[in-house]
């Protein structure tokens, strides 16, 4: 008896250690559910009362912040927020994390330091400058009211004075050196805001090849004036300057980048047509060759199938109206449309997708793909059916796919697929734990028995029987290949381990090969099973 | 600052004065301008203005109105506006437009711009160039620091990241170095500075430039903040674009924090209303479980519950004294975590369903052997299945722009055919997306020009003419390489693991992506204050291109026993992401020692894509 339970053992693989994996829903998740389940009978003992929760509004904005209000006054403009805040004003002190001033600090000490004034400073600025500083907070006069109109500072002050905001008079940098001083200078000083103003002046005041010219050595600068021009939409002095750079693939990017900005589609194809002529790479060419041609088509595509829906005599448009127009969508959609719309029509019109696969070459994979989810939307079996069918010479039929099974059955069990149909492709998935995962959270039950049974994986077949229904089929399936397999297999163990006592090792190897036949031969019984 | 074994971690200082001086300051500009008030605001302002102000405070102070910049303005009868803007050339288009309509229909108003944080000489320019300039007064707002929480400031710039490494532009420059002056005011003086990055140099240049100006004022004072490390996001890519899987990250990825705070919608909350929760180190349940790992969550949350159960079970056996203390004393705090617990709960099961939708088993699979550097065969298949299936824009360039990284730039048949079919599956526009990406650097294509570098010196020292600037120009666009296998090869990112890595039980930074990767970023930082300056770094810092720094400044009196040398301040330049705040956190618990981050803002890799996508004017 302990002997045939020894074999048994021996027989069974232990069931493999299961790490956490996200796409385990099982453990985890009823853990978790259980977590819920417990809180939430606990509301309600507590729900009596709302007084500590935040008060929040429609939009889940706290009733009186900013956000919320601001809403509010979008809503409805007329009212002001006089009347509604005196309402509000409990909810509103939601945020206030910290306590109502009480500090240690006084706030003027904080931000004066006294400035020791270095002495290079002239006299002006000394005038023009009290002795104290002030860093953070601006909490004396606004800038803007500060004007120092003294000439004399050399282009590093100038830089520096730039750099804390006050303004300078840029004119009297005249002459082109002096200009260039001071441009580099405001590059030694590393902020941006100044390098730009300088540009602003010197692009002013200098003819453009000049500048461009002294830029080309530049390259902070340069950057920055590229994307001072990109932010002000100075387009044509933007090309001017790439043109000048050699920049020709920027150009053309560039150019082609005001397309987003038309609205009109005619008016964009238009434009899209003059984009294919611009000094792309040869790849990119290409892709704006398919922009266009993809526009174009779906003009055309859009025409006649608004025509066709408002006639309403297509079965198809009347039992799924279109959510929106195929104008602009990917390639890719634009295929998924017409495989959903116009699956059957002949390769000669427009809209036909195998008319899309060859003028654009789509790959085969992803048309197939594209294909499989737009046929299993509308639950056309016998069109997923035929994707995958290939008949080899001999006339057999094979199911192939381009594409893992394992996304064949995703993409089937994300429309519904009946298990009869999700089972057939559950089986073809070759990795055996990916169809393992994939039959039990699909629950296609024959699956996974075959799948335990050929594993001979006896404590995962056992449990499994908990998840299937007590008395259906399944659960007999298991019962009769726990039985039988274990009887079957140790039966040949047993043989085989007594044998080679008797026979010694020189004739118990000779019996192995005759053993292993056996085996195989019950292996291929089994499957018949 | 030295690691010597485990120590109690500091407390942080006390970041709360941030707050009232950037609403203090608010409140005397306002006061600038007497009298009744419409207030437009931007709409990326009113995040951060929520933290600081409320409603009640902006109508002390008499503001009537509030509208968000870009709507178009209602009929006001107002006689002032005022604009509380981000220094940015089309808000002063719009802005000018509102003062030349009023003009026209001779209308006289008072208009008043506040910039936030700083004033731009352009946006000036164009309020000239619109011939608005006299007409509107315009101020500044130094609100540089936003304290998100206990630990985490932000400077709320996510243009940072794209106006510097896309455009190359210096402008927040000078914002990140008020920022650190004030710190340093208030809580330093930071007696080390070690950095990383040409941003991280510059910014610590103008910095102390401007620190020269006021010297005298820190001096002698004990320092809060003892350390300081500053560190440019092109340094390390690849830690931001991996997908997130510690619960805060997560909680990002899934659902956006923003600002500090997250709106939970009907599918968290099991009811109808989308709820806005605060996350921070004062939620009792986030605060513990915002650095684990998502595997550990769903125990602790149960565990919780239970333990929840039992002390409401408790009031049963109560008289009523007792009963009457558990209302008084215990039943407000229950609740309150009553409420956390379930909303957290409800966050961990959306999470578990939209990422059992989307096969983020599979995907985590490819990323690790992305990251390790083998089956890079399989994981492009797998990524080139991801574009064919539309599963998502973004996180199909996440995972090309991982590639490229990890491998140094796509091999050219590669690159073509994962293009082609990129903007086949999501729109031939993205044409300009995918320049962007070579132009920083982040999906590249392997050139027969690997090894430019060299010839670029050499040519450059031939040529000093024009045309230097044109073969630099080139050698530009091809962007720096990364790297990245040689670097985790070095400084070991890669942990060599027998069994199983036990993510209940972390060992080191890896656990914030499931053992498999050490934060490079972090290592980075970790290895520098180690050895407290760069020595025996010089072959990673080569790989990592150079332009590092370490400075102790002298005048400042190094006393090892104040705590302040145990607080270490992280500057991220174009943003960190929550793996990276849970990772060094956890260093810090560790080693004895605390972590503030100061980020322009909090990234992650949707956030990086998506500033690289180009939108319609």
């Amino acid at each position: 008896m302990s002997r045939a339970r020894a074999d048994e053992e021996e027989y069974w693989h232990s069931s493999k250690f299961r790490a956490f994996t996200f796409d385990d829903e099982d453990d985890e998740l009823s853990q978790l559910k259980e977590s819920k389940r417990a809180v939430n009978s606990l509301r309600d003992i507590v729900d009596d009362d709302d007084d500590d929760l935040e008060r929040v509004s429609w939009s889940g904005e706290p009733v009186g912040s900013i956000s919320w209000s601001i809403k509010e006054t979008a809503s409805s403009s007329t009212s002001s927020l006089e009347s509604r805040d005196s309402s509000l004003q409990k909810g509103s002190s939601s945020y206030a994390a910290f306590p109502k001033q009480v500090s240690s600090y006084s706030l003027s000490s904080l931000f004066k330091g006294r400035n020791r004034l270095p002495s290079f400073q002239s006299l002006s600025d000394a005038l023009s400058d009290t002795g104290v500083k002030n860093y953070a907070p601006e909490l004396r006069r606004p800038k803007a009211e500060y004007k120092d109109y003294s000439s004399d500072w050399s282009p590093k002050d100038t830089v520096r004075r730039m750099q804390r905001g006050k303004i300078c008079s840029l004119e009297r940098f005249r002459s082109l050196q002096d200009k260039l001083v001071l441009l580099d200078e405001a590059v030694a000083g590393h902020d941006g805001n100044v390098i730009t103003a300088v540009l602003i002046f010197l692009k002013r005041t200098l003819r453009r090849e000049i500048l461009f010219r002294e830029l080309e050595v530049r390259q902070v600068a340069l950057c920055h004036l590229i994307h001072f021009l990109k932010e002000t939409g100075e387009q044509k002095l933007l090309l001017d300057l790439l043109r000048f750079l050699d920049r020709t693939e920027e150009v053309a990017l560039s150019q082609y980048r005001e397309h987003l900005n038309i609205q009109d589609v005619e008016k964009r194809r238009e434009f899209l047509k003059g984009c294919i002529g611009l000094p792309f790479s040869a790849e990119d060419t290409s892709h704006i060759q398919d922009h266009y041609t993809l526009l174009e088509r779906q003009i055309i595509i859009e025409a006649n199938d608004r025509h066709l829906e408002m006639a309403g005599q297509s079965e198809i448009f009347r039992k799924y109206p279109r959510k929106a127009s195929i104008l602009n969508m990917p390639l890719v959609t634009t295929l998924f449309y017409s495989c959903f719309y116009h699956y059957t029509e002949a390769e000669g019109t427009f809209s036909s997708p195998t008319n899309l696969k060859k003028t654009f070459k789509i790959p085969d994979k992803q048309y197939v793909l594209t294909a499989l989810a737009a046929r299993a939307k509308l639950r056309a079996w016998d069109d997923v059916d035929a994707l995958f069918t290939t008949k080899n010479w001999l006339g057999y039929t094979k199911k192939k796919a381009p594409i893992g099974f394992h996304r064949v059955v995703e993409i089937l069990q994300r429309n519904n697929a009946p298990v009869q149909v999700l089972q057939e492709y559950v089986r073809l998935v070759e990795d055996v734990e990916t169809r393992l995962n994939l039959a039990t959270k699909y629950k296609c039950h024959d699956v996974v028995i075959e799948t335990y049974r050929d594993l001979k994986d006896r404590i995962q077949l056992t449990a499994y029987k908990c998840k299937v229904e007590r008395g259906s089929a399944e659960e007999e399936k298991i019962n009769s290949v726990l039985n039988n397999t274990v009887r079957n297999t140790c039966f040949f163990f047993r043989n085989l381990i007594r044998n080679g006592c008797r026979l010694g090792v020189r004739a118990w190897l000779s019996n192995i090969l005759f053993v292993l036949a056996g085996k195989l031969i019950l292996h291929l019984e089994l499957h018949s099973v | 600052m030295a690691f010597a074994g485990r120590r109690d971690v500091p407390e942080p200082p006390d970041f709360g004065i941030l707050k009232r001086l950037a609403r203090d300051q608010l409140i005397y500009l306002l006061e600038q301008l007497p009298g009744k008030k419409d207030l437009f605001i931007e709409a990326d302002l009113m995040s951060p203005l929520d933290r600081i102000a409320n409603v009640s405070i902006l109508k002390q102070h008499e503001v009537d109105k509030l509208y968000k910049v870009d709507s178009r303005p209602a009929l006001s009868t107002s006689d002032q506006f005022c604009f509380l803007v981000r220094p940015r050339i089309k808000t002063m288009r719009y802005i000018a437009d509102i003062v030349n309509a009023d003009k026209m229909s001779g209308r006289s108003r008072k208009y008043k711009i506040i910039f936030s944080p700083q004033k731009f000489y352009a946006c000036e320019m164009v309020l000239e160039e619109e011939g608005v300039f006299g007409d509107v007064t315009c101020d500044e707002w130094s609100f540089y620091l936003l304290p998100l929480d206990e630990d985490i400031i932000s400077m709320e710039l996510p243009e940072f990241f794209r106006d510097y490494f896309l455009e190359g532009d210096h402008r927040w420059i000078n914002s990140i170095a008020r920022a650190l002056q004030l710190l340093n005011s208030l809580y330093g003086p930071f007696g080390k500075a070690y950095g990383i990055g040409r941003c991280a140099k510059m910014s610590y240049e103008l910095w102390r430039d401007l620190e020269e100006e006021s010297e005298g004022d820190g001096q002698g004072r004990r320092p809060e903040i003892g350390n300081i490390f500053l560190m440019d996001r092109d340094t390390d890519y690849v830690t931001a674009l991996c997908s997130q899987v510690v619960y805060e990250g997560l909680v990002d990825d899934t659902f956006r924090i923003k600002c500090g705070s997250v709106d939970f919608g009907p599918d968290v909350t099991s009811s109808d209303k989308s709820i806005k929760v605060l996350l921070n180190a004062q939620d009792k349940v986030f605060s513990q479980i915002r650095n684990e790992h998502f595997s550990s969550v769903f125990g602790f949350l149960s565990q919780k519950s239970r333990n929840l159960q039992a002390q409401y079970d408790r009031r049963r056996g109560m008289d009523i004294k007792q009963m009457k203390n558990f209302v008084s004393q215990e039943l407000k705090g229950l609740k309150q975590e009553h409420r956390l617990l379930s909303l957290h709960i409800g966050a961990c099961e959306s999470i578990m369903k939209k990422k059992t939708k989307q096969d983020f088993q599979e995907m985590i699979k490819a990323e690790h052997s992305l990251l390790e550097g083998f089956d890079i065969r399989e994981s492009t298949s797998f990524i080139e299945e991801h574009i064919d299936r539309q599963v998502s824009p973004i996180e199909s360039l996440r995972l090309m722009c991982l590639l490229s990284i990890t491998e140094n730039g796509l091999v050219p048949k590669d690159y073509r055919s994962l293009k082609t079919q990129y903007l086949q599956s999501y729109g031939p526009e993205h044409l300009l997306t995918f320049h962007n990406l070579k132009r920083i650097g982040l999906l590249t294509e392997q050139s027969a020009g690997e090894t430019l570098t060299a010839v670029e010196s050499r040519v450059s020292k031939l040529v000093t003419d024009r045309a230097a600037g044109k073969i630099t120009d080139a050698f530009n666009s091809l962007a720096r390489r990364s790297n990245f296998r040689a670097i985790s090869k070095k400084l070991g990112l890669i942990p060599r693991v027998d069994g199983e890595y036990d993510l209940k039980m972390p060992r080191d930074m890896a656990y914030v992506f499931s053992g498999a990767y050490i934060p490079l970023s972090c290592k980075i930082i970790e290895q520098v204050l180690e050895r407290r300056g760069w020595l025996g770094l010089e072959e990673v810092v080569r790989l990592l291109n150079g332009n590092e720094f370490s400075v102790s400044d002298s005048s400042v009196e190094d006393n090892p026993a104040w705590e302040s040398q145990r607080i270490v301040l992280a500057v991220f330049l174009g943003g960190c992401t929550f793996s990276e705040i849970a990772a060094l956190r956890f260093l810090g618990k560790e080693r004895g020692c605390k972590f503030i981050f100061l980020t322009t803002a909090i990234t992650s890799s949707a956030r990086m894509m998506e500033a690289m996508i180009e939108a319609k004017a």
